[in-house]
Formats: structure tokens, C-alpha cells, sequence
């Protein structure tokens, strides 16, 4: 080809060296402060127009499925909370839940409960971080000190049954790890807070853990409240986000959207009323859904889940103030037996040491079960040979299929409203690279 | 006393000049410091946390007053690095074409009754020329940093001072209009009275235009699509690290105060006594004077950070949208009735 002569003429232009307009492309992250941890976004840009958006994916991969495959199934449960590391307990949900039904075991009533109520703590806690950090992209940088102040609370909440504050391995096939403890820990006072200080921060925490949930969901309504008069009527919120991402309801489906992506688009898709599991169909809450299918809407329709799902832990708190008993079943071929017993039943202590060694065989087939997690449906595949591990997990991760329409969400938008589709999206790498 | 005159009539021009010039700057530079604590520390405790509060002086921590001292010197020692390809003399130089003009600003600001450096006729005028000089250091530094991110903070940033400089300056033209007169000494006159007497009231919209496109037009949030944190990163001074890194921000803060004392002084009567004429005249502290300046410049100054804690930042296309079809219009429809007050003499403030 001549150098002289332009390889793209503009349509209805003379071919000329001069006239030859190109876009131009922008490496958008991995390091980039609204990359969400590591989304690297080629963009073809047309000035500040995105023609193309193409998400390059994988560079949080550490290979979990494959993971799992190596060790017994209860050893992998901690691997799912590092999969949606801010939507902790609901993957393990899913992977608990996969594993149940392959046994064929159901958890007793009041682990049922405990694990619908930590599932909508566990909903918050995401969602808090959805909205600081989509209100941070969009330029709100209060927002973001306001929701980390309530996430404070719930991953106290977190700590307070399972020792750990993110990655809780609470969940366990055939219940739960224990039951909810009589007292939550408190502060003391140090260098870094007097004694008054530690008063007024232990002022809900005087009683059992469910007393501290439910000052929580009592107060809670209230400060989402006070975070939609930042954002929900401002005029610059509506400008940034009504209108841009739109998703047609049909197309929403055709993505393979779920959870408030697809809600947003206005379709009442929600496992916990469609297919319910856990406590669902015992608690009474309604779905929101949206109309446009735009920003502004799936903002709506998650503001709205606080809303949900404070009446569902309200509700949950009370049946099992109510209602005490065992939160894991008897089966001591899948559940540990007590350190009691241990001491001095012969049995007891078999039964340990091969649940902790070997773990236990289910029989060979092939199970799915899926869990509404914050971000959409969270999925487990699980393949068995009837050995002590999965011959293969497949992890449906809601974020994966949303993440794939960013090109179609974002073509033909700014710059600007590429971080927004992105914190609209509520993107965590931990599971789309699973 | 006499002896002290006597020595400074007896330096050479030149020298007096430069001592005045110290005298403003020092305070300046101590006060774009202090300010940058105070952001931080507003900004903090609006959003529920302590902000600096470690370093501070001789061992004690002073609520992190050392803060501001301990950033200029960590970054007075950090490398400059000139990233590859830029074109290194205008990488240099942007910073400077970015801070001179904040600085030269205020030689034609008057801080009291008399008090400034040079006493022009133009001065508004001029001030409107350093103001709008600024912006070649942003778009210089965007294009001499040979980067994607620096380009694109450049070119908003070129488009959005150009179009914000029509909306200030026609409502300054209201405030000339208004005042009779360019010397910003002989505006603040005008606006004799008390608080009713500042042109706050008859000039409204106007009042509200210039501020928020000085918000605009020092880049700040909810303008602050050059540098775009979450968008583009830092935008214009993306590539800049070490002492041209502090110059720009320098700058920023500087302008900061420059359009907070300009709207103080323009709107809201300067260095007057909010209180009638008669009330204040040889009170201690009520009467006119450089406090008062102070302190309504400080009211500006919190504005700009409580902006920053409060809004989402617009988009590009948004702000010029603002600033084209909705701030020149009304400017220049205030204009007009502007013109029109003054000319029927309309009493309380035009008669």
C-alpha cells in the first residue's frame, strides 16, 4: 500500500494524508482509581465519546474451582468467602447449599433463619459498599465515610459469631458453625478512646448479639434517609445517572442479568421469592423493581433492598428470640461432634478425626443450587464421583454476565459515565475471576 | 517612629516594592498551607472521621498543625520525574505559568481602605487577565506530560475556563456597571452603606454566577472534571510529582482565596462594617477594617470545602451546558437591568 494514500477515507471524504481522523484508544485501569481493584478497560475513544469498551478479565484469577477439586468439600467453603470479598456469607450460602443437596441433608429451622438474617446482613454490608464507592466514582466522597460507618456495625456482627470480620466460614453443610453468641465483645478504654468514649460505643452492645442487630435494623431505615437526601433528589446524582447504562428489559435477560441489574430493568426476578430457600418464604418482604433500566433506577432499586431487607433481619430476630434449638443437624458423618463428648466418647473422637482428615463421600451425580446474593444469582455447580472432593465446581458468578455488557452499556456515553455503568454494575473482581 | 519612615522612604523603589510584596506573599503562602490543613480537617469532621491530627511541633501534636509544614517538605524533597517523550522545557515551565498568575493577582488587591500595591485604575481588569492566564499552565502541562489522562484534563479544562471566563465576566461587567468604576478600591466605596448597601442584593444572580464559576474556574468539585479523581485520575497534572506537583497545587489554593476575597470584596462590601455607617464609626472591632475582609473571605473559603464534602461532580458536557445556556444568558439579561437601575438612579443603592 502507498504510504500516500489513507487505508480509512472518512466516508464521503477524499482519501489524503491531512483528513485521516483516528480514534484513539485509553487503557482504562488495572491500576486506576475506579477500577474497582483490577478491571482493565481498553477504550476506543472518539474524543470523550467511548466508541468500544472491551474488559480485559483475569487478573485476579487464583483459580478456585480448580482448588476445590484438591480438597475435601468442607475446606473450600473459606474459598468462597474470598470469591464476593464484600458479600461474604452469601457465596458460602450457595456452596453450602450445592453441598446439602447433594447429601441430601436440610440444616434445622433455626440455622435456616440465622442463615436468611446473616444473608441480609450480609446483603447491607454489600450494598453499603456499592453505594460508597458508586457514589465516590460519581464524585460524592461523603457517601462513601457514611456507608463505612454502618459497615463498622455489621462486620462487628460478623466477628461476633465467627471470630472473623470478612471472611467468616460461617455457613456449614447442615447449619451452622455455632449459635449466636449471648454477648457482644466491647470496647475498653485505651489510648485511643477514653472511657466515655467506650461507654457511648458500647451502649448497644450491653446485650446479646440479636439485641445489637436489632438496634441496628432500628436505626438503620433512618440513615438511609439521610444518605438519599445526599444523592437521591440531587441534581447533579440525577444528571450523572438517569439515562445512562440503559437496559431494555429483554436484553436485561438476554445478558443473563441477575439481581438488581435485572430488577433495575424492571423485571421481578428474585430467587428469594421465586425459588425460595433458607427462611425466605417465612419472612414477609417485597421486591423492588425499577422502570428504566438506567443508573438512576438500579440505584433506586438497591436503595430500596436496605430498606427490604432491615424488615426481613427485623423479623428474623424476633422468631429466633422465640424459638431456640439446634443450628446444626445430629449427623456426626458431616457435622463435628462436640469437644465435649470428645473428652471421653471413643466415637466422638473417630468421628472428628475423619470428618477433619477424609471428610465425608457423597454420592456421584451432579447437583446445582443457587443463592440470591446481593449482586445477582450466585451459583454452584457441583460434579460428584463419589469421593471425598468435587470432581468439578462451577461457580456462577453474577458479576461475570454484567460485566460483559459494558461494551453495549457504555457505547456511545462519556468517559465520565463509564465509572458510573462501572459502579453501577457493583463489579468485585473476587468472583468474575474467580 | 520618624527614624523608621525615614529609612523607608530612603530605600530605593525597587526594594520597598519587594519588601511590600513579601509582606503579601508571606501570609498568602502561610494561609494556602493552612488552608489545606483546614480542608482536611472540615472535610474530616463532616464526614464522621478526625482528619490530620499527628504532626505537630516540639513533641506535641497540636491537633496535626505540623501537617501542611511536614507535606511541603516531604514534598520538596521527592523526585521530579519527567516522564518519557515530554517535552521537558514546557513540562518545567507549566507550573510557574500556573502559579505566577495566581500570585500577580493580588498586587491590584486592596486589603483595606488605601492598602494595596498598586493602586490601578484597571485593576479589575487586570485581575480578569491573570485569572484567565492561569489556564495555560493547566493546558501547557497537559500536553507537554505525553500522556492519555493529561491530554484529556487539558482539553476539558481549556474548554471549561474558556466558557466559565464569559459568565465571570459578565457579571463582573454588572459589578463595573454597577459601581462606576474598574479600581477595585473605588467598588468597595460604592458599596457604602451596611449590609443592605452591598451589591450582594441588587446584583443576585449575578453574585451567585461569579462565585460558582469561580468554582469552576479554579477546578474544584463539583467542577472538578480536570482532574476527575475517579475519571481520569489527576487529569492535567497527572505525570507531575515532587515540587511541580506542589506548585500546581499552590496555584489551586491560591485562586482558591484569590475568588474568595474577590467575591468578598465585590459583593459583599469587603473590608465595610456589616453595620450602619453611624453604629460602627470608632467602635473597636465593629468598624471597618481588614477583619472584616478576612472573615468574609473565610465564609467564601468554607464554601469551597463544604462544596467539595457535599456534591457529586458533573460531568463535561454538563458543565458546559451550565455554563453556556443557562449562566451568560442570565448574566447578560442582569446586565440589562443592571444598566437599567443605574440609569433611573433606582434609590437605596443607585441613587
Amino acid at each position: 500500500m502507498s504510504p500516500a494514500v489513507n487505508p480509512h477515507p472518512l466516508p464521503g471524504r477524499p482519501s489524503s494524508r491531512m483528513a485521516e481522523i483516528r480514534n484513539y484508544t485509553l487503557n482504562f485501569g488495572p491500576q486506576h482509581p475506579a477500577a474497582h481493584g483490577v478491571l482493565r478497560l481498553v477504550l476506543e475513544m472518539d474524543g470523550e465519546v467511548i466508541e468500544r469498551a472491551d474488559p480485559h478479565v483475569g487478573l485476579l484469577h487464583r483459580g478456585t474451582e480448580k482448588l476445590a477439586e484438591s480438597k475435601p468439600y468442607n475446606q473450600s467453603i473459606g474459598y468462597m468467602d474470598r470469591l464476593d470479598y464484600v458479600s461474604m456469607m452469601c457465596s458460602e450460602h450457595g456452596y453450602v447449599r450445592a453441598i446439602e443437596k447433594l447429601l441430601g441433608i436440610e440444616a434445622p429451622e433455626r440455622a435456616q433463619y440465622i442463615r436468611t438474617m446473616f444473608d441480609e446482613i450480609t446483603r447491607i454490608l454489600n450494598h453499603l459498599m456499592w453505594l460508597g464507592t458508586h457514589a465516590l466514582d460519581v464524585g460524592a466522597m461523603t457517601m462513601f465515610l457514611y456507608c463505612f460507618r454502618e459497615r463498622e456495625d455489621l462486620m462487628d456482627c460478623y466477628e461476633a459469631v465467627s471470630g472473623a470480620r470478612m471472611h467468616a466460614t460461617y455457613y456449614r453443610p447442615g447449619g451452622v458453625y455455632r449459635d449466636l453468641p449471648e454477648q457482644m465483645p466491647r470496647y475498653e478504654e485505651s489510648q485511643f478512646g477514653s472511657s466515655a468514649e467506650a461507654k457511648r460505643r458500647n451502649a448497644t452492645r450491653e446485650g446479646s448479639l440479636l439485641d445489637f442487630i436489632e438496634d441496628f435494623v432500628d436505626r438503620f431505615p433512618g440513615l438511609v434517609d439521610e444518605y438519599e437526601t445526599l444523592l437521591t433528589d440531587n441534581r447533579i446524582w440525577k444528571q450523572r445517572t438517569v439515562g445512562i447504562g440503559v437496559v431494555t428489559p429483554e436484553r436485561a435477560m438476554q445478558l443473563g442479568f441477575t439481581g438488581p441489574m435485572l430488577r433495575g430493568s424492571g423485571i421481578a426476578w428474585d430467587l428469594r421469592k421465586k425459588q425460595p430457600y433458607a427462611a425466605y418464604d417465612q419472612v414477609d418482604f417485597d421486591i423492588p423493581i425499577g422502570t428504566n433500566g438506567d443508573c438512576y433506577d438500579r440505584y433506586l432499586v438497591r436503595v430500596e433492598e436496605f430498606r427490604q431487607s432491615a424488615r426481613i433481619i427485623k423479623q428474623c430476630v424476633q422468631w429466633l428470640r422465640a424459638n431456640p434449638g439446634p443450628v446444626m443437624i445430629g449427623d456426626h458423618k458431616i457435622a463435628p461432634p462436640k469437644r465435649a463428648d470428645m473428652k471421653d466418647d471413643m466415637e466422638a473422637l473417630i468421628h472428628h478425626f475423619k470428618l477433619f482428615t477424609e471428610g465425608y463421600c457423597p454420592p456421584a451425580g451432579e447437583v446445582y443450587a443457587a443463592v440470591e446474593a446481593p449482586k445477582g444469582e450466585f451459583g454452584c455447580y457441583i460434579v460428584s464421583d463419589g469421593a471425598n472432593k468435587p470432581y468439578r465446581l462451577k461457580i456462577r458468578a453474577p458479576g461475570f454476565p454484567h460485566l460483559a455488557a459494558m461494551d453495549e452499556m457504555a457505547r456511545g456515553h462519556m468517559l465520565a459515565d463509564v465509572v458510573a455503568i462501572i459502579g453501577t454494575m457493583d463489579i468485585v473482581f473476587g468472583e468474575i475471576d474467580r | 517612629m520618624d527614624a523608621v519612615i525615614e529609612l523607608w522612604t530612603a530605600l530605593p523603589v525597587v526594594i520597598q516594592i519587594m519588601i511590600k510584596i513579601v509582606t503579601i506573599m508571606l501570609p498568602l503562602m502561610i494561609l494556602v498551607a493552612y488552608y489545606t490543613y483546614a480542608e482536611r480537617k472540615i472535610i474530616g469532621y463532616m464526614q464522621v472521621r478526625m482528619g490530620p491530627n499527628r504532626v505537630g511541633f516540639f513533641g506535641m501534636r497540636l491537633w496535626g498543625l505540623g501537617q501542611p509544614i511536614a507535606d511541603a517538605v516531604k514534598l520538596m524533597f521527592k523526585e521530579i520525574v519527567v516522564p518519557n517523550g515530554a517535552n521537558k522545557l514546557l513540562f518545567l515551565i507549566a507550573p510557574m505559568l500556573s502559579i505566577g498568575p495566581a500570585l500577580a493577582a493580588w498586587a491590584v488587591f486592596p486589603f483595606n481602605a488605601g492598602l494595596v500595591l498598586a493602586d490601578v485604575n484597571a485593576g479589575l481588569l487586570y485581575i480578569l487577565a491573570m485569572t484567565s492566564l492561569g489556564v495555560y499552565g493547566v493546558i501547557i502541562a497537559g500536553w507537554a506530560s505525553n500522556s492519555k489522562y493529561a491530554f484529556l484534563g487539558a482539553m476539558r479544562s481549556a474548554a471549561q475556563i474558556v466558557s466559565y471566563e464569559i459568565a465571570m465576566g459578565f457579571a463582573l461587567v454588572g459589578v463595573l456597571v454597577a459601581a462606576g468604576s474598574l479600581n477595585l478600591g473605588d467598588i468597595v466605596a460604592a458599596q457604602q452603606g451596611s449590609v443592605f448597601h452591598w451589591f450582594w442584593l441588587p446584583l443576585m444572580p449575578l453574585f451567585l454566577i461569579y462565585f460558582i464559576s469561580g468554582v469552576a474556574e479554579t477546578n474544584r468539585a463539583p467542577f472538578d472534571v480536570a482532574e476527575g479523581e475517579s475519571e481520569i485520575v489527576a487529569g492535567f497534572h497527572v505525570e507531575y510529582s515532587g515540587m511541580t506537583f506542589a506548585v500546581f497545587f499552590l496555584a489551586e489554593y491560591a485562586n482558591m482565596i484569590l475568588i474568595s476575597a474577590l467575591s468578598a470584596l465585590m459583593f459583599l462590601g469587603g473590608w465595610l462594617s456589616p453595620l450602619p455607617e453611624a453604629w460602627v464609626d470608632g467602635v473597636f472591632l465593629l468598624d471597618h477594617g481588614f477583619h472584616w475582609l478576612l472573615i468574609k473571605t473565610f465564609f467564601f473559603m468554607f464554601l469551597f470545602l463544604w462544596f467539595r464534602a457535599t456534591f457529586p461532580r458533573y460531568r463535561y458536557d454538563q458543565i458546559m451546558r451550565l455554563g453556556w445556556k443557562v449562566f451568560i444568558p442570565i448574566t447578560i439579561v442582569w446586565i440589562v437591568v443592571v444598566a437599567v437601575m443605574k440609569v433611573t438612579a433606582m434609590p437605596w443603592w443607585f441613587s
